[in-house]
């Protein structure tokens, strides 16, 4: 079941917003409708769900109307038309004590230049959420400091904000909204005021935490690699409608029109593709069961000059060259334990293109795709290039 | 186009706003005498009881309070040692206490009303049209002129002296108290919004906070404004250093209106420093 079911979620700056949600409805653009009534379209009819425990990233540029997504979703900004539905309860139509319910106990922000108290130590930043709850002074400051030390920050509770670089006073914010418990995070360009190292360790830091913590995470970035790398499904934003939603292969692989597509024609593959996308099935023999003759039997079938050795469970042994399979026959050797070789690299499944690259380039076998030590697939040099170049085969299918 | 000026009778406006403050002098006198009475009463205790400390005690405690204020530094207390004792000197020592205690009572009461109405500014566009006028029109009117109705309806001495100034002087509170709280940058007003934060959590929380500094500096205006109407004042019976200088002028005693007038000044200095350096002092953890 969803945590978050968005419907037909729209807001209009402006006097005449009934007149221009009928022109929305109506299939004008966003410059029609402005000129026509004077109202300008933040966000047009959108609709979308997000799943428990998933990173969902709503990312577009500057002016797509993602900040004001997000910010409908807690109703920092009231929706003209629309339902926002968290955990059953409409966050649209709701009242106002309601709403501040919610806001403490369901739903937390982090925002893109921190917006930490200035003049308050982080502990009592961190403490902020639990603060306006009622809550007393020494639970609250325990909790704050779990959350704290979460983030990494547990020795900092002293400092105030303007002590701590950039990178640490968006931990402060993270840690902030942490220390309510919310089922949902909300994040607003959480990252882009970061430079880009601290910028990847914080996304490195976030997966982290969410492998912990499983959150629902909404993360509004205008950066595609970001979205790509942290985001369990994208929904891209433009002038205001989401023009797609997919996984990021879905996005990257079968951009939904010529936008998406013209946005992910400058993101480099070899970040978001991994081994899983374009390994392919491979031949194997069993070691319990076949010698050297089936070997090469196989080898010459397939036309290929080396095959991987597997025994009944798919459980990677090592693999036996063509070479060393004719030497065996004509020695009489029966067993492929003699000439099996265990030299060649492994990758696992999540194992990124840019990585497997270096490891293709030198190794003289197809790379195997190991998990758990049983052989999933095999990745041969050309996979590797062609889907570098945007071409070939690429598997979509989640793992 | 000359002519047609003439044919127009002059506008009653001045009978017009005599009538109304006669109006209001009458209806409210059992408002304005009780305060005339026992608010003047207390002032005057206040006044007497500030003036009965012995003025080497005085001039410890403000030495003292400027050593810490001034960040532990010497300047600020020397000179407010030397210039009270001078004014200690000049035998004008009563006086001042009693020009420190109306500006103390002025400033305070300019405070307590001029944050909320700041506050209210802040909150309603409709609230910042309508006061904006008044404010400018409360500044710009020459201040003797709030003389006149004050004596209509507090007679004269120390109340009506109060009342003038605190129209007087609350203008700059009330501006800057809305403009600190509209200055809090959106996104600290987001924060505190989406965690839950009521009205009055926000309020209190966070934009008060965020504006102390400019608040501050309103407020320093203030005591400053209230301290040049106290002077002015002195034309109404309000007693102190003012009274000095104006009989000084009665008298042409240049003399002695200088020297009252030098009290004055180094009142406004310890003062303005005062009030100044506390609204640094919290502005540091910002």
């Amino acid at each position: 079941m969803p945590v978050i079911k968005v419907d037909g979620l729209s807001k209009v700056f402006g006097k005449n917003a009934k007149q221009a949600l009928k022109l929305l409805e109506a299939g004008k653009t966003k410059e029609e409708i402005l000129k026509q009534t004077g109202s300008t379209v933040g966000v047009n009819r959108a609709s979308f769900e997000v799943e428990a425990g998933e990173i969902f990233v709503i990312m577009g540029l500057s002016g797509s109307g993602k900040s004001t997504l997000v910010r409908l979703l807690n109703r920092l900004i009231d929706p003209t038309e629309g339902h926002v539905i968290v955990d059953g309860e409409d966050l649209a139509t709701m009242n106002k004590k309601d709403l501040l319910r919610v806001r403490r106990t369901k739903m937390s922000m982090v925002f893109q230049k921190f917006a930490l108290f200035p003049f308050r130590s982080i502990l009592e930043n961190a403490e902020y959420g639990l603060e306006i709850q009622g809550m007393a002074k020494e639970e609250r400051s325990q909790k704050a400091r779990k959350s704290l030390e979460m983030v990494g920050l547990g020795n900092y509770i002293e400092q105030y904000p303007a002590q701590l670089s950039g990178g640490m006073q968006q931990r402060v914010g993270l840690a902030r909204a942490l220390a309510n418990d919310p089922e949902v995070l909300l994040m607003d360009e959480a990252f882009s005021a970061l430079d880009p190292l601290i910028r990847k360790e914080m996304q490195d830091e976030l997966l982290d935490l969410q492998e912990k913590m499983k959150k629902t995470i909404i993360f509004i970035t205008h950066d595609l690699d970001e979205a790509l790398r942290i985001g369990d499904k994208i929904a891209l934003m433009k002038d205001g409608s989401i023009v797609q939603v997919g996984s990021p292969e879905e996005i990257l692989m079968n951009p939904a029109n010529d936008y998406v597509e013209k946005f992910v024609e400058d993101v480099d593959r070899s970040k978001v593709l991994t081994a899983y996308n374009i390994m392919k099935r491979p031949e194997t023999v069993n070691i319990e069961k076949h010698g050297p003759r089936v070997a090469l039997e196989r080898m010459q079938k397939e036309g290929i000059s080396s095959i991987y050795v597997t025994d009944g469970k798919r459980n990677l042994k090592g693999y036996v060259t063509a070479d060393d399979a004719s030497t065996a026959l004509r020695s009489d050797v029966t067993s492929l334990m003699a000439i099996l070789k265990t030299d060649a690299p492994t990758v696992t499944k999540d194992t990124l293109m840019n990585a497997i690259f270096e490891i293709s380039h030198n190794s003289p076998v197809p790379i195997p795709v190991v998990e758990d030590g049983k052989l999933l697939g095999i990745i041969v040099r050309g996979a590797v290039i062609s889907a570098l170049a945007g071409q070939g085969e690429v598997n979509l299918t989640h793992a | 186009m000359l002519n047609f000026m003439e044919n127009i009778e002059k506008l009653p406006l001045s009978s017009w706003v005599s009538d109304f403050t006669g109006w209001i002098s009458d209806s409210f006198a059992f408002l304005f005498d009780p305060i005339k009475n026992e608010f003047g009463d207390g002032l005057e205790s206040f006044a007497d009881m500030l003036a009965a400390v012995p003025p080497v005690i005085v001039i410890l405690i403000v030495a003292v309070i400027a050593f810490f204020l001034s960040g532990k530094r010497f300047g600020l207390a020397a000179f407010s040692v030397v210039g009270l004792l001078l004014v200690w000197n000049q035998g004008l020592w009563e006086e001042l206490m009693l020009s420190f205690s109306l500006v103390l009572v002025a400033s305070l009461l300019s405070v307590i009303i001029g944050v909320p109405i700041g506050i209210l500014m802040s909150k309603s566009k409709v609230a910042e049209n309508i006061i904006t006028p008044v404010l400018d029109f409360m500044q710009t009117m020459p201040a003797f002129v709030y003389l006149i109705p004050a004596v209509a309806f507090f007679s004269i001495g120390m109340v009506p002296g109060i009342f003038a100034s605190l129209i007087f002087a609350t203008p700059p509170t009330v501006r800057f108290t809305n403009l600190g709280i509209r200055q809090v940058s959106e996104e600290l007003v987001e924060a505190a919004d989406a965690f839950g934060s009521t009205g009055a959590q926000k309020l209190f929380k966070v934009e008060l906070p965020m504006a102390k500094t400019t608040i501050m500096a309103g407020i320093n205006q203030t005591v400053m404004l209230a301290l040049s109407m106290v002077v002015i004042a002195s034309m109404i019976g309000a007693p102190g250093l003012g009274r000095e200088v104006l009989s000084a002028l009665q008298r042409a005693d240049v003399g002695t209106g200088f020297v009252a007038g030098l009290g004055i000044v180094i009142l406004a200095i310890i003062i303005d420093r005062f009030t100044q350096s506390f609204s640094l002092k919290k502005g540091t953890n910002i």
